[in-house]
């Protein structure tokens, strides 16, 4: 089952198709007597994402008594319950038979979203100095950052903040050695492996390279966050006259 | 239904901001639960008031909120003995009590705890925002305008029909927490404890940290001896949910109890604290001394159920 609307992406959501391919057996990690981590993979990998992304759905979709919260990683999925409504160990059975059975229909489609971004310069405080560090000039950093379409991971950090991957390997810098106090609302990063984009302005240590008006979350729409686990973002270079 | 005028805020004092009992279910939009630190206080001051336990109340830090009451209505200030005073009258914590039109409140600094509750009859009325009125300070919404409270703000409060029914109500003095330092805070082990080196792990239970001034909303920062995550590890791992009460310890080794304003991150948590105990977070102060207790996960369970049970007593005493 092709869970891409684009066309062009490697096909998703096999994990959860009907031919129930043999995956690691779930992990569970306690965080306190309320909450616990299913690990699904050990590694950031586009396939273990999307069978977060599938139990959560199953999850959801089941309501179990007591549940309060699912958070999704990128290889994990936090389940905080209350303890005097279900037990730990009978949640950990129900969701191990959940996983077992995975949904006939497969994830719903991933939207694509294009983003332009004014890259340097003011809006980029970073983008020479990666280049420098890199040892390219930062017309490639723009091509390369624009040259790959990236999934959402996960969002998390602040409301609505996307960790985007995988950023090509030339690009992988290191996050700033002193994080910024304030990196403004709109910021395009990079760090290691990984690109975001801050939708507050809040502290931050990634490398910020450009910068986009895109609203990425308000709590006044029914769907707070513009984006979700598992859709897809392409990053375009626009000049500011364009806007 | 629109709420009545009930308040004036003539100083916010260090920071106070309205809160329920916490936003959940948005976790995957990177939304965390924010919500008032000292739960047990929150709602034993709402039952006091009559109202729901998750109804907002003012959470106020430290020193200095001072409020003048638009109608005569009734309150009730719990958690932390910040002193609250009123211009007429004792206030005294953990009771409800009617102020009148024109009567001002005010906190003048703490006996004891970091945090006090002001739960007004009816409920602080604010805009539900993904289903609570908690403040998300990070991205500025829900509570009051999504922000700590300022000079001049007006809260309104819900309908009541007579709140006078709700005045003079007690809270058990035997059921009152205490707040004190040294503290003891009972944790389970995990997520990550097995990242830790076996001296890292008895460093944590066995030595005394004190609370860092830089202690926010956001988390506890502790300082003390390092606490060693095993050789060859990095300092970070692939970012992952995480709830209030889990202590990550980053490269330094000074480990941090994150509060409610995280839903994700990417540092090793050795422990977690324990439900029952995370009331207590809300009222730990900067210079306070901390020590960590392992439990097994049916102590934990059943501490939580006796806290449960002292609410659920009170409640019948109200009928």
């Amino acid at each position: 089952m092709k869970s891409n609307v684009d066309g062009v992406l490697r096909a998703d959501g096999i994990e959860g198709s009907s031919t129930g391919r043999r995956h690691a057996p779930l992990r569970f990690r306690p965080m306190g007597d309320r909450s616990f981590l299913v690990e699904l993979g050990e590694k950031i990998s586009p396939d273990v994402n999307c069978r977060v992304q599938q139990l959560m759905r199953q999850l959801q979709d089941a309501q179990l008594q007591g549940v309060r919260e699912l958070a999704p990683g990128y290889r994990s999925l936090l389940v905080v319950f209350d303890p005097l409504a279900i037990a730990p160990d009978h949640l950990k059975e129900r969701i191990t038979e959940i996983d077992a059975h995975p949904l006939a229909a497969g994830l719903t489609p991933a939207k694509q979203l294009t983003v332009p971004v004014f890259y340097g310069g003011e809006y980029g405080p970073d983008l020479e100095a990666v280049a420098a560090q890199i040892g390219i000039s930062t017309d490639e950093v723009v091509r390369l950052h624009t040259g790959t379409v990236y999934r959402v991971y996960m969002i998390g950090f602040t409301p609505g903040y996307p960790y985007l991957g995988e950023l090509p390997a030339e690009l992988a810098v290191p996050r700033r050695r002193t994080p910024r106090t304030r990196v403004p609302k709109g910021s395009v990063g990079i760090a290691q492996r990984q690109t975001g984009i801050y939708p507050v302005e809040s502290p931050g240590g990634w490398q910020i390279i450009g910068w986009t008006p895109i609203e990425l979350f308000d709590s006044g729409r029914p769907l707070p966050s513009l984006l979700e686990m598992g859709d897809r973002v392409k990053f375009e270079a626009v000049r500011p006259v364009e806007i | 239904m629109a709420g009545a005028k009930t308040f004036e805020v003539l100083s916010p004092g260090i920071m106070s901001t309205v809160q329920d009992l916490g936003r959940f279910g948005c976790a995957r939009y990177g939304v965390a639960a924010s919500g008032a630190l000292d739960g047990f206080a929150t709602r034993v001051g709402n039952l006091l008031v009559g109202n729901d336990e998750n109804a907002a109340v003012v959470e106020t830090t430290l020193m200095g909120l001072r409020m003048k009451a638009l109608r005569d209505t009734v309150v009730a200030v719990t958690g932390g003995n910040l002193q609250p005073r009123s211009d007429r009258d004792l206030l005294p914590l953990w009771r409800s009590k009617l102020v009148r039109e024109g009567e001002i409140i005010g906190f003048s600094g703490p006996a004891s705890g970091f945090r006090a509750y002001l739960a007004v009859a009816g409920g602080f009325k604010v805009a539900s925002v993904m289903g609570s009125r908690s403040t998300n300070l990070a991205s500025g919404f829900g509570g009051f305008e999504g922000r700590a409270l300022r000079k001049g703000d007006i809260l309104a409060a819900g309908p009541t029909g007579d709140p006078v029914r709700f005045a003079d109500r007690v809270f058990p003095p035997e059921a009152v927490p205490v707040y004190a330092s040294p503290w003891r805070l009972r944790i389970l082990w995990g997520p990550q404890d097995d990242h830790f080196s076996e001296e890292g792990r008895q460093t944590f239970v066995t030595a005394a940290f004190s609370v860092s001034p830089d202690s926010d909303r956001t988390g506890i920062r502790l300082n003390g001896p390092a606490v060693g995550r095993k050789p060859g590890l990095d300092e970070s791992i692939i970012s992952e949910g995480i709830l209030s009460g889990a202590i990550q310890v980053p490269g330094d080794g000074q480990p941090i109890i994150i509060l409610g304003e995280t839903a994700s991150g990417g540092y090793r948590k050795i422990a977690t604290v324990v439900s029952a105990d995370l009331h207590l977070l809300g009222q730990i102060t900067p210079g306070d001394e901390i020590r960590f207790e392992a439990v097994a996960m049916e102590t934990a369970v059943q501490a939580l159920r006796e806290l449960q049970n002292k609410i659920d007593k009170f409640k019948r005493s109200l009928k």
